[in-house]
């Protein structure tokens, strides 16, 4: 009862603040509320016993990239962006798209078969801890996926810099 | 214990309101912030599929899911700013130029 009771809360707030990011006026607002969106997913990582994603899901997407994000928005001219239409004319269209596909994944959902289930129970988790047991797939099984990881990164800081630097010298 | 269903509907209900908020807002920060929701989404129903299936690719997965965000947020308000610079405006339906 009690786990069902904390998953309810996790998914109606999760779900109400997701609603709030995507239709508020003021893109901070947005930002603000997608904050405590983050932290809420990070809880509920926890409750998957999954602590590192949850760590890194508070420290990269809530500390990294809403900051990021935070700080563009405050290039906008906010006054003018109260002023107008928040959606587009044909926003009905997608609404009904959104619902369409939504009912689609959940009758899919229906006929889904889970497969059989690997070595990382609950217990062999707990007893090697989540950090070793992911570090250790991590630099074994996917070294190289890892090394590209490191590559993309390399590609983002540079082209953010030339992408945003005022003008190449040529 | 929470049936796997619920996660994975919650997750299924999240990405539709990313989706919705991509397709119909006009402001191109609120945009990319839907496709944030929908990447967090993602990460949702491969966690929970991670804990149920007792295996750890999917968490592998949503570290890769995490790296490629953070690289794409990034390049994308990379882009956000260097259009300020030329348009002064956030609104995608007044980015008409290539209409003939």
């Amino acid at each position: 009862m009690l786990p069902k009771l904390f998953f309810g809360y996790y998914a109606v707030v999760i779900l109400f603040l997701s609603m709030l990011v995507v239709t508020r006026k003021n893109p901070v607002h947005s930002v603000m509320w997608m904050l405590l969106l983050f932290f809420h997913i990070a809880g509920l990582y926890l409750f998957l016993n999954a602590e590192f994603i949850a760590a890194i899901q508070v420290i990269v997407y809530a500390g990294a990239i809403l900051v990021l994000f935070l700080f563009v928005v405050l290039l906008l001219n906010l006054k003018e962006e109260l002023k107008i239409d928040r959606f587009i004319g044909s926003w009905p269209a997608a609404f009904v798209i959104a619902s369409a596909t939504f009912v689609l994944v959940s009758i899919a959902l229906k006929s889904m078969v889970l497969g059989p289930p690997g070595k990382y129970t609950v217990d062999f988790i707990k007893q090697e801890t989540h950090t070793k047991a992911l570090g250790q797939l991590l630099y074994t099984e996917f070294l190289f996926p890892f090394e590209i990881a490191s590559l993309i990164l390399l590609v983002a800081v540079i082209g953010a810099i030339v992408l945003a630097k005022r003008k190449l010298r040529s | 214990m929470v049936p796997l269903n619920w996660y994975l509907t919650l997750s299924a209900a999240v990405f539709m309101i990313g989706m919705f908020g991509f397709l119909t807002r006009k402001n191109i920060i609120i945009m990319f912030m839907s496709v944030e929701l929908m990447l967090n989404a993602v990460n949702i129903s491969l966690v929970s599929f991670s804990h149920y299936l007792q295996d750890m690719r999917g968490h592998i997965l949503v570290f890769f899911i995490v790296t490629v965000a953070a690289a794409e947020a990034a390049i994308g308000l990379a882009i956000i700013i260097a259009l300020f610079r030329n348009k002064q405006t956030a609104h995608v339906n007044e980015m008409d130029e290539m209409k003939g």
